[in-house]
This record gives structure tokens, C-alpha cells and sequence, in this order.
């Protein structure tokens, strides 16, 4: 990888976060605080303060407040932003399809955190998976740099007129978000370069006056408004592989397109996985691989607009895939075994495994990953819990 | 004879409110108030519906709707968005009923006043949650009977005292607060000029009378909102610079004539009556009170 026009540094997630935050010139900050969360807004406020950023922080009430404020000043065309975890996210969701249908492209940062109760504090993905329905584009990162760059690469694409579409990027509690990495961070020219001023077309305007989201009939053209939301996610996937081409082309670090593939060439038995459980898993596929095991890895980037095409081209010659997931539909399945699931469907017979592990926060270790290859080579199907007391 | 109304219209023709809508002449007085460099935003209510489904908008002036509780936050990330584009002159308005504003949005409503954003919150107050059908808010007065306090043969109307969003923004220390009704458009035209001049949060609570919640004829709403003044149910009173005044209305009427108006108080016994009676003096002298400190 290139470094271009850059320092490093070592820092967290989070304060990766907030410096993508303030690269990408955001003009209106809104968020309440929740762990793990709370670096990164108090980094923003602190940012604020020192004139670091020329953004204005409203400290709200609420998270439904939070994305309440960032919709109305991104409806009057200052580039928002917010950020939150876990219960914060879930009290915004009646927010989150707002901000989505009124085709809003605010950028917010979840750090993904496990759901009371009871309580807990550390990571898993319930809660950004149980907004999969909102109509936001949703990302998860590996790494702190990985974190900060798709912050910036996500207003390019939010704003981009063919998505229009609000923009989630996630990171795993602590063990992104408050654990020290090398980051390299941008000289602001290049993401000058990269990330054009904010033009919003509809903004609030006296001089044109409009109704923002006023009511449709069943007949009126709602139905036809969540058409266009369901094509522009689709369209907003080569959007996003052009985005982040261009980012690899000025920035200098080339993350691929919606997912990442780590060994799948020749591999028998693929285990798919997003956020840092990735790491573990590409490492232990590493080490398998060594004994002649052939094991590759899927990374998911982007679960929206859900990466079909890829995931169908990239397990096409596996004979088991497996897929981990950190959340779980109750009476159903892992949430990402689900869709993989479907968007395998009529299109391949290969045996699919869901293993449900690191739920609120459970280590994921090396000997869990090996368990699971052994469970799929043992044509183990349905869903699995990993590494739970007791006989499972 | 010459009023201080300004002529200026912002509402236009068809727009979808019941006859006699008192909502209606509210948000049209206040417009008339503050003039076109307003932006208003509205959560689910019967305003959400009043301008007419996509595209029509009926009012002159950008609208934003909102979900329910979001009018606080909302009209807080306006102000804030357009002073950064360098557009200060904008008024921002939250438009909400009261259901909207003593209920579900009362938290974002507390928090957007104890910021101090320069916005104006207007609460137009029904009585109830008309929109979904007539239910009981806690800005609805005790002794109403709606679909959710039906009398029935417990006498089931609503048994609490209401909940004045006002006194409650006076006490948090709003530096602008008053309460208005559509009788009176001078009076309630002059107190949303008189908040322009604060720079700060703003709150006028107006009583806006619904023949289709109060179940009277649409032709009584602005004798309706007259005798609400009149018997003291609603006071009218202005709260500014730490100073408070509160309007005599000319010609007192009882409480009893005022419920005698609506049927959502038909049911009412003379001992019901009086609790009522004796909550509106009680709270009239508080409010006396309030003048000479
Ligand atoms: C979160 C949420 N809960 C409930 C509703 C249903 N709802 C829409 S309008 C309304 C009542 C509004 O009452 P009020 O604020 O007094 O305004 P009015 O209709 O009386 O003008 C309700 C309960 C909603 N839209 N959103
Ligand atoms: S129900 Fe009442 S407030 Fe709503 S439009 Fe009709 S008259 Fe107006
Ligand atoms: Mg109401």
C-alpha cells in the first residue's frame, strides 16, 4: 500500500473515527452519549472547541432527538453527522427510516454493541443488524484505518445523486473502537480532492418553498418513492466499487468493492464474516491452509445493499460455506446466514452452516473458527451455537 | 374597522381541515405574524394531513414533517443548519398539537428550550389527539369525555386535571412564553411579534377549538374559543423578560356555561361541575399571584 500525503499515528477506533469526521468537513454534529460510542463524540466536541473543525455540536436530549436534529440541518444542506451503539440505535430507528425516505445522505458511525437484557456493553451486531430494513447503506470495518477511510469514502457515496441514501458505518466495540492502531491520516487536500462540497438540490429554500414528506395516498406516489429507494441501494453497489476505487486512486489504499476475499481460490470450505471476527478467521484460515486444509475467507463490507452477486461468484466452486454471525433472529437464524442463504437460493446446492458465536462480546477464539471448518467438514447443516456453556 | 392584522396571506385555498377548524386559523395567524422567511416544521398531527397529500402544500413557506416526537430536535438542527449557511433571518417553527407537545414530544420539546436555540415552539392545543380519532392527551380538561375517556357506565371521562405546557415552560425559564386563542387574532398576532424580538426559544401555546373532538357546530369555534378566555378555562397570559401579565377577560362567564357549549361535556353532574369550577379559580389565582411577584 501507498502512503501518500500522510502522517501516522497510533490511535483508537473511535478517535479514527472522529478524524474522518473532521477530513470530511462535516458542518453540523448532533449525538448523545452511550459506551462505546462516547470517545468519538467527546473527540468531536473537544475538536469543536479547539476550532479543529468548523462544525457546530448540539448536545440533544435523546438519540431520537440526535437524528432528529442531523435530518432538519441536513435538509437544509449542512453535511451532518452523528454516531451511537446498541440501545441508542434501536430508540432511533422509527428516525432512521425517516432519514431514509427523505432520501437524506447523513453519514452516522455505530459502534456495534450486544442488547440488554441484561445489560452488556460489549460488542456484537445485533444492533445495527436489526436495522437492516431501514434503507440505510450499511458497512462494517475490519481495522481503525479501515474505519476511518470508509467514513469519508461514505458522504462520496451517500451524496452520490444516484444513491441519495443515508450512509451506517460500523465498528466493533473496544475491540475497534478502544484499541490503538497504526493510522495513517490524509493530509486534507487529498480528501479535498476526494470529497467534493456538499450541494443539497432540495434544500430548504424560502424563495422555493416545498413540503418535505408530506403524505401520499395509496394510489399517490409512495409506493413508486420506496421503488426508487430499492434501485438506487442496487445502483448505489457500483457506486460504491467506483467510490472506492477513486479513494484507492487519490488516498492510496484500495479496500475492493463490497466484499473482501482471503483464500477462496481453490478453497473447499469458506467461512463468511464481517468485522474483526474476519481477522481471526483469515488467520486461522491461514494456518489451516498450511496443513493443506482449504479453507478462504469472505469478508462482508457492505450487508447494504447486500453483496448477492459477489458472495454467489465467490463460493461458486466451494463444496460447504459457513457463515458467523454476531446477531440472531430469534425462532429464525443468524441474520446474515438468512440472506446468504437466499441469495444462494436456485442458484447453487452447496450446503450452507450458520454459527452464531461472539454474542454480547463471547471471545471468538482461533479453536472457534477451527471447530466450525470441522463442523462444516463434517456436513454439519442448520444453525450452531459456538463456544456457549453447559451442552450447548 | 382597521386591525393590526397584517394582510399578508401565506395559507392558500383548499386546504383538507374540518369546517370550522380553529388549527387552521392558528397556523394562518402566525404566518401572518412572522411573514415569509419561515420555515415550519410539523409532526404527525392534524396539520401533518391539513395542507393535502404530495405535492400540495397549501402553505406558501417550506414545511418539514416530522415524526411525532421529533419537533424539538428538528427545529433545533434548522435553526443551527441555517445559521451556518448564514441564513439568521429565517424564523424557525414548530408546529405541533398538543398531544405532540404535552406528550410524546415533551422531552424533545424541554430540551430544545433549555438549549436556547432562536426558534419559536407553537403548540396548538385541541384538547386531544384528533388526528387518530378523538383520544385523550394530557393537555386534555378534566371532565372530556373522548374515545379513549369514554363516559360509559362508569363515568369514565377524564379524571385528571390538564397539563397547562406553558406553566411548565415558565418554570423551566423559556424567556418568552404566552398562551393565545383564535378569538383574539390581534392578541395572538401581537405575542408572536413580540417573541420575533426575543433571541431565544419562544412558546405560545394557542387553544385551537375542534368542532370534530368538542363536538360542537362548526359555526361556534370562535364563540367557543371566546368563552374558553371568558370563564377562565384558558387564560390568556404573557410571559416575557421575567415579567408576566395576564389578559381580565371583559365579560366573565362561568364554567358551567362554557362546558354547557360542547358535548364532550354533556355528561357532566353538577358536583363534576364544580370540581371543574373550583380547578379553574385555583388556578386563576395562582396565576394572579404570579403578576404581583
Ligand atoms: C410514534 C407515533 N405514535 C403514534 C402516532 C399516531 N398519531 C398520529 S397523530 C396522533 C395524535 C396527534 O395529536 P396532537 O398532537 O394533539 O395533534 P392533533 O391531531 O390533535 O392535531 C397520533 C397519536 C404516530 N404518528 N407516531
Ligand atoms: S379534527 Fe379538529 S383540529 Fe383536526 S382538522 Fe378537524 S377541526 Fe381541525
Ligand atoms: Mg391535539
Amino acid at each position: 500500500m501507498r502512503e501518500i500525503g500522510s502522517k501516522t499515528s497510533i490511535m483508537t477506533g473511535n478517535e479514527a473515527v472522529a478524524e474522518g469526521v473532521r477530513l470530511s468537513k462535516v458542518g453540523f454534529i448532533s449525538a448523545y452519549p452511550i459506551t462505546p460510542q462516547t470517545t468519538i463524540v467527546e473527540k468531536l466536541a473537544e475538536m469543536v472547541a479547539n476550532r479543529e473543525i468548523s462544525a457546530r455540536y448540539v448536545e440533544v436530549e435523546s438519540e431520537h432527538s440526535a437524528m432528529a436534529a442531523v435530518f432538519a440541518s441536513e435538509i437544509a444542506g449542512v453535511r451532518s453527522y452523528t454516531a451511537t451503539s446498541s440501545q441508542g440505535l434501536l430508540y432511533m430507528h422509527e428516525m432512521l427510516h425517516w432519514v431514509a425516505g427523505q432520501r437524506l445522505p447523513i453519514v452516522m458511525s455505530v459502534v456495534n454493541r450486544a442488547i440488554g437484557p441484561p445489560w452488556n456493553i460489549w460488542s456484537d451486531q445485533s444492533d445495527s443488524m436489526n436495522q437492516k430494513d431501514t434503507g440505510w447503506i450499511q458497512v462494517y470495518s475490519e481495522s481503525n484505518q479501515e474505519a476511518m477511510d470508509t467514513l469519508i469514502m461514505g458522504y462520496r457515496i451517500a451524496e452520490d445523486s444516484g444513491v441519495m441514501l443515508p450512509f451506517m458505518s460500523m465498528e466493533d466495540a473496544f475491540i475497534l473502537s478502544h484499541t490503538s492502531e497504526q493510522v495513517a491520516i490524509p493530509d486534507q487536500e487529498l480528501v479535498d480532492e476526494f470529497l467534493p462540497e456538499f450541494r443539497l438540490g432540495f434544500k430548504v429554500d424560502s424563495d422555493r418553498p416545498m413540503g418535505y414528506g408530506s403524505y401520499s395516498t395509496p394510489d399517490g406516489p409512495f409506493m413508486e418513492l420506496k421503488k426508487d429507494m430499492m434501485e438506487s441501494m442496487w445502483k448505489s453497489a457500483n457506486v460504491i466499487k467506483k467510490v472506492t476505487r477513486e479513494f484507492s486512486e487519490i488516498l492510496g489504499r484500495d479496500y475492493g468493492g463490497l466484499i473482501e476475499e482471503y483464500m477462496t481460490e481453490g478453497a473447499e470450505y469458506i467461512l463468511i464474516a464481517s468485522g474483526t471476527v474476519a481477522s481471526t478467521a483469515k488467520y486461522v484460515a491461514g494456518k489451516l491452509r498450511a496443513d493443506g486444509r482449504k479453507v478462504g475467507i469472505i469478508r462482508i463490507r457492505y450487508f447494504r445493499p447486500f453483496p448477492a452477486e459477489d458472495i454467489v461468484r465467490a463460493t461458486k466452486d466451494a463444496a460447504h460455506i459457513g457463515v458467523i454471525d454476531r446477531s440472531v433472529s430469534f425462532g429464525s437464524g443468524g441474520t446474515v446466514f438468512n440472506e446468504i442463504r437466499a441469495a444462494l437460493y436456485g442458484r447453487s446446492d452447496i450446503p450452507v452452516t450458520g454459527f452464531v458465536a461472539g454474542i454480547g462480546g463471547r471471545d471468538v477464539r482461533e479453536e472457534d473458527i477451527e471447530e466450525m471448518i470441522n463442523l462444516m467438514a463434517a456436513g454439519k447443516e442448520g444453525t450452531v451455537f459456538i463456544n456457549t456453556r453447559g451442552d450447548q | 374597522m382597521p386591525t393590526s392584522i397584517p394582510e399578508q396571506e401565506l395559507m392558500e385555498p383548499g386546504h383538507t381541515a374540518c369546517q370550522g377548524c380553529g388549527a387552521t386559523l392558528a397556523m394562518r395567524y402566525v404566518l401572518k405574524a412572522l411573514g415569509k422567511k419561515t420555515v415550519v416544521s410539523v409532526p404527525a398531527s392534524c396539520w401533518a394531513v391539513i395542507p393535502g397529500a404530495m405535492p400540495n402544500r397549501t402553505l406558501d413557506i417550506p414545511m418539514v414533517y416530522t415524526p411525532f416526537a421529533a419537533t424539538g430536535a428538528s427545529i433545533s438542527g434548522l435553526r443551527e443548519a441555517l445559521d451556518i449557511r448564514g441564513d439568521s433571518d429565517y424564523n424557525v417553527v414548530g408546529f405541533a398539537g398538543d398531544g405532540g407537545t404535552a406528550d410524546i414530544g415533551l422531552q424533545s420539546l424541554s430540551g430544545a428550550m433549555e438549549r436556547g436555540h432562536n426558534v419559536f415552539y407553537i403548540m396548538y392545543d385541541n384538547e386531544g389527539y384528533m388526528n387518530t380519532g378523538v383520544q385523550r392527551s394530557g393537555s386534555t380538561p378534566y371532565g372530556a369525555e373522548t374515545t379513549t375517556t369514554p363516559v360509559g357506565l362508569d363515568r369514565n371521562f377524564k379524571k385528571q386535571q390538564k397539563k397547562v405546557v406553558a406553566d411548565i415552560m415558565m418554570a423551566q425559564g423559556v424567556p418568552y412564553v404566552a398562551t393565545a386563542t383564535i378569538a383574539y387574532p390581534e392578541d395572538l398576532i401581537r405575542k408572536v411579534q413580540n417573541a420575533k424580538k426575543v433571541n431565544g426559544p419562544k412558546f405560545i401555546q394557542i387553544l385551537a377549538p375542534c368542532p370534530t373532538g368538542w363536538y360542537y357546530p362548526p359555526e361556534k369555534t370562535i364563540g367557543v374559543s371566546r368563552m374558553a378566555v371568558q370563564s377562565r378555562m384558558f387564560p390568556l397570559y404573557e410571559y416575557s423578560s421575567g415579567t408576566f401579565r395576564l389578559t381580565r377577560p371583559s365579560k366573565p362567564v362561568t364554567v358551567r356555561e362554557y362546558v354547557q357549549s360542547q358535548k364532550r361535556f354533556s355528561h357532566m353532574d353538577e358536583d363534576e361541575i364544580r370540581t371543574l369550577q373550583e380547578e379553574v379559580d385555583r388556578r386563576w389565582e395562582s396565576l394572579l399571584e404570579k403578576e404581583t411577584h
